[in-house]
């Protein structure tokens, strides 16, 4: 079992489903009229969820449902695997399903292996799931994923956008993409108090894409795409040239079931520093906006006041049945953030969404069916239902007197479950001439030994020595830097022993740099992207026809199954030496003098012989 | 003779040996004095590492020797040691027998009377190959060089053996070593017309223009000089069957993409030039190496041994990725010259200026690096220093030069045409 053990942690997730259906009418060549089912049903979101230490807190809980719908079948799968672990934790789930929309997931259960369900052209979904962790933080994630059944590449241009930001499908079929993964992180993601993140993102920019076998010159469509993607979500992408890309030939492996790709190129910027100027454009490509629904809660004051903050955006080719006949577009945008509210709360462990976000979420994307389930747990099987002025609500009652409604908190738990797999890096050495980066993976499995492929991308300006690369690898791919063009890739397959650390180390040689390649404050240092660690027996499950909640694809159902997993360590901040930035002129001219020097010396000797000195025939020059 | 060189071989020997033992071995491969990124034997290391790991060594840019020093010490590599310490007792060897030849050649020229005391005696004549290979054995850059593993210590031995080839008149041997010394690092290209020269005039062949027996040697000099350049170059290909160490070696000479520091006058240069001047400075300082063969090759016709070294220091103070190693290939000529002593104007402070910059170029290091306390600047003005001392040195050795001849000619006791003592100015 990986990460995924919720043993003692407490956990919210709210959902959110709306399902459009379009249908085309071939008729007269007319591409789309879409006709729209939406149904709204006025629902009142209770937003003041509030979880305390204090018992008395979970009366005032007063989750609001529409209706009681039945608990979705895949999340019965999920709950099942994760019984074991689930003992001792006091849960709150809230699910959205909507109502028509139960009926159609248990259609689809019944139909899966006859003939599959007639697909829906465009669906949107989004989730928050809220997890205190063990350090007392609060991790809030955000998922909205939009999934989109056609294809960009055939001949005919996709004119009609309904859910799916036009934008990302222009640059979809303009530059082949087959797959493109996108993240700004600020912070580091502190794995051994934090534990496992549902999606791990290097600090800084990462922009990694796959393209179809179709482009011709990877390179110009690389380069012009990360130009492209720089306007879309404004960020510094356009700072991506071949010094910081790599292609490596292992580590990174489509998520999707791409067809066809050909090439991969993966660029990481560890000093991009995120901000409000990437959140707002990251807003406006969700199909409601920052309007309604959950991204209301977005408010950057507030998510970037936080001990990490990521937002991601993954575009990635998904099967739309079991037997992966036809493919969809799936369009994944993620936010997460860890919110320091033990130590600004006073050292309790309480937080709601008005506390974590400034805001309350008072009106649901206008494109959804039906309200929101709220799952609680431990799940309590009375439920009172109580029509309050005109408006029906469902309160969970809870019996005090037993000891298991109260579950165990965090605090009380014991220790908390140690990631499996970790990594740790810094740079070793005093002066600034050489250095040694030693890089740590840590397996804490107690008997499980992995495989595991370590990529490390290593900027040109630190000149990797690979013959003192002392590592246990049973394959090891190394592309040396060339100066100005391209980083060092290290890319190494690695068994990590159960229960133990490998050390990875390499020396390096830091040059000196052409005083127009420094960075404006030179003397803080370059940034060199963290080493990324894929272990390699596991792949993303690309099957999204199970209905369940989005978090859950990040993470195994069972020991055996595959799913998408990635450690970063630390990015590292190396010195370089610095020339004097303030006197290129006095180098340029003393250096040119002593070459005047040498030449006016020699010049002199070659061109006049010696004369003996006459007093009356001395020359006057003219001047 | 036997015994003196044997007893300073020994000391030499010795002297490597213990600093090969001695803590001093890891540290002193790091000075960037010592090594260079052309030379440095961390990075032959480097390319026959990735050559094991089926890369090529070129592919990156952390190795810039030649593909048969690659494979050269691909065979010998554990044996690097000793390598570096015969290749230095090769060079001793050398140039103790080509000085040995020298002697003859000098004391075959008739001067006027009163310059007898110019001309060494031949008591003089007899010690100047064994100071000549006791100033480069013992020569604390040449033992520094030796105990850094710097393959400057072979490019030296080459440019010995091929400086000794040329003064025993073996046109074949001369020019096979010299397109030796030039396949590793471009610059000995401009010892052709010494080595030209000298076998010209060995062969009592003048250079006149008309005569057609000097064209026939010069084409046939020529000749052997390209065709074992071509050979050369063509093993290499055929070794690693493909080019790309032409723009890795010798491009990489000659833009000076690496700007560690150094001890010669491009690195700081560069790293502070502006953009769109930087390959016209760079154009400016190759030519320069290059440039002075012509008119030294007008002006030092009769005297291609002092051609070489006037050669040899200039490629030592101008190149591009200079070490100390360098400079000691061409200090070793200086015993040769001491019948110059005489006539050197500021032997002194050049002698001063030289041992001082060698002591504050780890200081300034130091102070730059690692303590902090002094930046960039410092260790550049050093630099700056020892580069002006090095001119002048060569500046002043070439003065003392002409000077003598222009003695030997006219006699040393110049008058003017009043009778009174003259005294001598360049016009």
């Amino acid at each position: 079992m990986l990460a995924f053990v919720l043993c003692g942690l407490v956990y919210v997730f709210v959902t959110a489903d709306v399902q459009e259906t379009n249908q085309v009418k071939d008729a007269e060549g007319q591409t789309h009229a879409v006709e729209e089912e939406r149904q709204w049903e006025a629902t009142e979101v209770e937003t003041n969820l509030s979880l305390t230490d204090t018992p008395s807190d979970n009366e005032a809980d007063h989750v609001q449902t529409c209706d009681r719908p039945p608990p979705p079948p895949a999340k019965d799968e999920i709950q099942e695997a994760a019984e074991e672990v689930r003992r001792d934790s006091l849960e709150t789930n809230i699910v959205d399903v909507p109502s028509d929309k139960v009926d159609h997931v248990s259609d689809t259960k019944k139909t899966l292996d006859d003939p599959p369900p007639p697909p829906e052209k465009d669906r949107f979904q989004e989730e928050l799931v809220i997890r205190p962790l063990h350090s007392g933080d609060t991790y809030a994630s955000f998922q909205f994923r939009t999934l989109w059944d056609t294809d960009f590449f055939r001949g005919n241009k996709v004119l009609y956008y309904q859910l799916f930001p036009k934008s990302l499908g222009q640059v979809i079929s303009k530059f082949s993409v087959s797959e493109l993964h996108i993240s700004f992180t600020q912070g580091y993601w502190r794995t051994m108090q934090w534990g496992q993140p549902f999606l791990p993102s290097p600090p800084g920019a990462e922009l990694w894409e796959w393209c179809q076998d179709t482009v011709t010159d990877v390179d110009i469509a690389w380069k012009e795409l990360t130009n492209v993607l720089s306007g879309i979500v404004c960020a510094s992408l356009n700072f991506i040239d071949s010094t910081n890309t790599v292609q490596p030939s292992a580590s990174f492996k489509p998520l999707g079931v791409g067809n066809g790709n050909a090439f991969s190129a993966n660029a990481v910027l560890p000093r991009e520093i995120v901000c409000t100027e990437n959140l707002t454009p990251w807003k406006k490509l969700l199909p409601c906006g920052a309007k309604t629904g959950l991204a209301v809660l977005m408010n950057s004051e507030k998510v970037f006041h936080s001990s990490f903050y990521s937002q991601a955006l993954h575009i990635t080719p998904v099967c739309q049945d079991w037997q992966c006949k036809s493919t969809a577009w799936e369009l994944k945008r993620t936010l997460n953030v860890v919110f320091d509210l033990h130590s600004s709360g006073q050292g309790k462990r309480e937080w709601s969404l008005f506390k974590m976000f400034s805001r309350t979420l008072t009106e649901a994307c206008p494109l959804r069916h039906c309200g929101e389930q709220f799952e609680l747990s431990p799940a309590t099987p009375l439920l009172s239902q109580a029509v309050v002025l005109g408006d029906r609500r469902t309160y969970s009652v809870y019996d005090l007197t037993n000891q298991a409604t109260f579950g165990q908190m965090p605090a009380e738990s014991g220790d908390m479950l140690r990631p499996l797999l970790h990594g740790e890096r810094y740079v070793a050495g005093y002066g600034l001439p050489t250095g040694e980066i030693h890089t740590l993976v840590y397996n804490h499995h107690t008997y499980r030994a992995f495989p595991v492929l370590l990529l490390d991308t290593v900027p040109w300006y630190l000149r990797l020595y690979i013959h003192t690369l002392t590592t246990p690898a049973i394959y090891i791919h190394y592309q040396p830097s060339k100066d100005r063009l391209q980083p060092h890739l290290l890319e190494m397959l690695v068994q990590l022993p159960p229960n133990s650390v490998t050390e990875v180390t390499v020396q390096f040689e830091r040059a000196l740099l052409k005083w127009t390649e420094y960075t404006p404050d030179p003397n803080h240092g370059f940034y060199v992207g963290p080493l990324l660690a894929v272990p390699s027996v596991v792949a993303m499950d690309t099957n999204s026809t199970q209905e369940r909640p989005l978090f859950s694809s990040f993470f195994p159902c069972k020991e055996e199954s595959s799913y998408f997993m990635r450690v970063y360590t630390e990015p590292l901040l190396v010195n370089l030496p610095t020339p004097d930035f303030s006197m290129p002129y006095n180098v340029i001219c003393l250096t040119c003098t002593v070459m005047a020097v040498g030449y006016g010396s020699l010049y002199n000797l070659l061109t006049h012989t010696f004369q003996v000195e006459e007093p009356g025939l001395r020359c006057v020059p003219l001047l | 003779m036997a015994a003196p060189l044997t007893l300073l071989l020994i000391v030499a020997v010795t002297i490597r040996a213990v600093l090969f033992r001695s803590s001093l071995a890891e540290l002193i491969p790091e000075r960037v004095e010592v090594v260079s990124p052309l030379n440095a034997w961390k990075r032959v290391v480097e390319g026959l590492a990735l050559l094991d790991l089926g890369v090529s060594p070129y592919a990156g840019d952390v190795f810039h020797e030649t593909p048969l020093i690659i494979y050269f010490f691909h065979f010998v590599s554990d044996y690097a040691e000793i390598v570096f310490m015969v290749m230095t007792r090769l060079v001793g060897c050398v140039f103790l027998l080509q000085f040995r030849k020298q002697k003859y050649a000098l004391e075959a020229e008739r001067y006027p009377l009163d310059c007898l005391e110019l001309i060494r005696t031949p008591k003089e004549m007899y010690y100047i190959p064994l100071k000549v290979a006791m100033f480069y054995l013992l020569n604390p850059f040449t033992i520094l060089s030796c105990v850094a593993k710097s393959t400057c210590g072979l490019n030296n031995a080459v440019i010995a053996l091929f400086i000794l080839c040329t003064v025993k008149g073996s046109s074949l041997m001369s020019a096979i070593f010299l397109a030796l010394a030039t396949y590793q690092s471009i610059y000995p290209l401009t010892l052709f017309a010494p080595a030209l020269l000298y076998l010209l005039q060995r062969l009592y062949i003048p250079v006149n223009w008309q005569r057609s027996s000097f064209w026939l040697f010069t084409t046939q000099y020529t000749f052997m000089y390209l065709g074992s350049l071509c050979v050369m170059v063509c093993l290499s290909f055929f070794l690693l069957s493909s080019w790309d160490f032409l723009s890795s070696v010798y491009g990489f000479i000659l833009s000076v993409p690496d700007l560690t520091p150094n001890i010669g006058l491009f690195w700081y240069f560069f790293a502070e030039m502006f953009e769109h001047f930087r390959l016209f400075f760079i154009c400016v300082f190759q030519i320069n190496v290059f440039f002075y063969t012509i008119p030294l090759s007008i002006k030092l016709k009769e005297h291609p041994i002092f051609l070489i070294f006037m050669q040899i220091a200039i490629i030592s103070i101008f190149k591009s990725y200079p070490t100390v190693g360098d400079i000691a290939l061409y200090m070793a000529f200086l015993p040769a010259w001491n019948h110059l002593y005489r006539f050197l104007r500021n032997i002194f402070l050049v002698s001063v200026v030289l041992l001082a910059c060698s002591t504050l170029f780890p200081v300034l290091w130091h102070l730059w690096i690692y303590a902090g306390s002094a930046n960039s600047n410092f260790y550049y003005a050093i630099t700056l220093l020892f580069n002006v001392a090095q001119i002048l040195l060569v500046s002043d050795y070439f003065y003392a030069y002409l000077r003598r001849e222009h003695h030997l000619t006219h006699g040393l006791y110049l008058k003017r045409k009043d009778g009174s003592e003259a005294t001598l100015v360049l016009k």
